[in-house]
């Protein structure tokens, strides 16, 4: 039994239109990529979607009361809502750099949030 | 105060375009920037998503400027923030600038050569013409990513968005994330104008509707947004009565088009082009105003932040030729002209003897086609023609010219780039 799937890649700007064969579930052939990123996409969302998720995270004593996140790699997407709620329960002190890590491990995902700017000290 | 080079604007663009002239020598160079920081509308722009062409990775909008206001740090351009440039013309071959900031008040700086970097701004509801009171809670989305991001305040907390730019379903994703409830994206015409990825990740994963050929027609509420009236529009985009449908919502954000800020490309008296509302550009990316230089979403509006830094990088590179005397004109002009499906080109026209090897025109087209072909003629003669799965308004396309297939046709003095449709691949 053979089924065809339309994805659209979201890893860069440029939007492939893929299509997936499936053959009894499994995945046979993926066309319409760019890049091997693709390919490689169209596995991952029929199989394990992840995201990476970008946020906020409250900032203490510094110049901007918030500093902006991001995961350090994709993770379950499934479980984006929890890593948002859980970012909400904590506060960082000024000053953050970018690349520092504000919560490890983020939901058990086994990712870390890092900071994605700088915000200094007020 | 004296400069050889003045460029205006501290955002991807005025970045990428000062680093760009520096390395090419220019030492008398400065960057003014109204804002407090430099970056531009990067900084609130904490998506990911940028860099993948530049640097090959995935960076959120703060981090990739960091990567360029770093950069210029290193190379040790002078910066000055908090200062807008509210005049610019022409004396010559000087250009003079009027600047105005807290600590020196109103002041002149002239310069050899000027690159423009003001970006571009937001469509507001005063242009959107939009009948009812004046709430609070009509924001444009980008004031909303400003609250949101940068001050960690939430606008509202039931959303409608009219218009579904990139800017638009960005916030969608994110007022969702941040605990609101975006009831819809009505957008008035048959198609998005945002980047498809946009589309996967921002409304359908997490169920919000997108409502093309949909418009508000009506706001209610006299101090605080209540609600909206949807309705849909037919073929010439006006609302069809009895269509009308209540969303009760406390905010509504628009993402309805962004327009290049050229009051003072405008106030110089650079021609213009009225389709992408930035001026008319050469090959150097050099305005009609000898000197003076174009880049980024001032010149017209892109969607990937990458191709803004590789024009900017252009614009310095050219402007630091230009100081050196190496722009000479060589007279063997080429106009390109935007043909059926293709709006506009950038640039508009090029000089053959001044060219480099390679010269990238960027476009859009006007609609949405399936299974089509860019075409690309020189005075009758197809040059090539590029298969294209989709071409969308909303996605910029562009084609490579080659020196040397210019050189070798025979005094070539038109280029028309357009779209040629295989039979019924155009979509209504």
């Amino acid at each position: 039994m053979s089924e065809t799937r339309e994805l659209v890649c979201i890893r860069c700007p440029l939007g492939c239109n893929l299509s997936v064969k499936l053959e009894g579930g499994e995945i046979a052939a993926v066309t319409g990529n760019t890049c091997p990123r693709g390919a490689e996409y169209a596995v991952k969302e029929l199989t394990d979607p992840r995201r990476i998720v970008t946020s906020l995270v409250r900032v203490r004593g510094g110049e901007l009361p918030v500093a902006p996140v991001k995961t350090a790699s994709d993770i379950p997407k499934g479980k984006v809502g929890d890593c948002v709620k859980a970012l909400r329960q904590i506060e960082v002190p000024a000053p953050v750099h970018i690349g520092d890590v504000v919560m490890e491990n983020v939901c058990g995902t086994g990712v870390d949030m890092v900071a994605t700017a700088n915000v200094d000290r007020s | 105060m004296k400069k050889d080079l003045v460029i205006i604007g501290g955002g991807p663009a005025g970045l990428a375009a000062a680093i760009a002239a520096r390395e090419a020598g220019v030492e008398e160079l400065l960057i003014l920037e109204r804002d407090c920081r430099l970056g531009g509308i990067l900084n609130q722009c904490i998506h990911n998503g940028f860099g993948l062409h530049t640097f090959k990775e995935e960076l959120t909008g703060p981090e990739y400027a960091d990567r360029y206001i770093g950069k210029a740090k290193t190379l040790g351009i002078p910066y000055r923030l908090n200062t807008m440039v509210v005049d610019l013309r022409a004396e010559g071959q000087q250009k003079k600038l009027t600047v105005m900031n807290r600590e020196e008040g109103l002041y002149e700086i002239e310069a050899k050569a000027v690159i423009l970097a003001m970006g571009c701004r937001e469509r507001t509801r005063g242009a959107l013409n939009i009948p009812g009171f004046r709430p609070a809670g009509i924001y444009s989305a980008g004031t909303a990513q400003r609250y949101v991001n940068m001050e960690g305040r939430m606008p509202g907390r039931e959303v409608v968005i009219l218009g579904s730019g990139d800017i638009g379903l960005i916030m969608a994703r994110r007022m969702t994330l941040e605990g609101a409830r975006v009831k819809l994206v009505a957008e008035l015409m048959p198609y998005s104008g945002g980047l498809k990825r946009n589309i996967v990740q921002c409304l359908e994963d997490f169920g919000i509707p997108l409502r093309l050929s949909h418009t508000v027609v009506d706001i209610k509420g006299r101090d605080r947004v209540e609600g909206v009236t949807i309705a849909r529009v037919d073929g010439n985009l006006k609302p069809i009565p009895g269509t009308e449908e209540e969303i009760s919502c406390d905010t509504l954000l628009l993402s309805c088009g962004l327009i290049p800020e050229n009051e003072l490309s405008q106030g110089l008296g650079a021609a213009m082009n009225p389709v992408t509302g930035g001026p008319f550009v050469n090959e150097s990316l050099e305005t009609d105003k000898e000197g003076v230089f174009a880049c980024g979403n001032v010149l017209h509006v892109h969607d990937l932040v990458d191709y803004v830094s590789q024009e900017a990088e252009a614009a310095g590179r050219k402007a630091a030729a230009y100081l050196r005397g190496g722009l000479e004109g060589t007279g063997r002009v080429v106009s390109l002209r935007a043909a059926e499906g293709v709006r506009y080109t950038v640039p508009a026209s090029l000089d053959i003897g001044r060219m480099e090897e390679a010269q990238t025109v960027r476009f859009r087209v006007g609609d949405v086609y399936r299974d089509a072909a860019i075409e690309v003629s020189c005075d009758g003669r197809i040059l090539r023609s590029v298969k294209k799965k989709v071409l969308a308004p909303g996605e910029m396309e562009q084609i490579i010219l080659k020196k040397q297939e210019l050189e070798a046709a025979d005094n070539p003095k038109e280029i028309v780039i357009s779209v040629r449709t295989q039979g019924q691949g155009k979509e209504a």
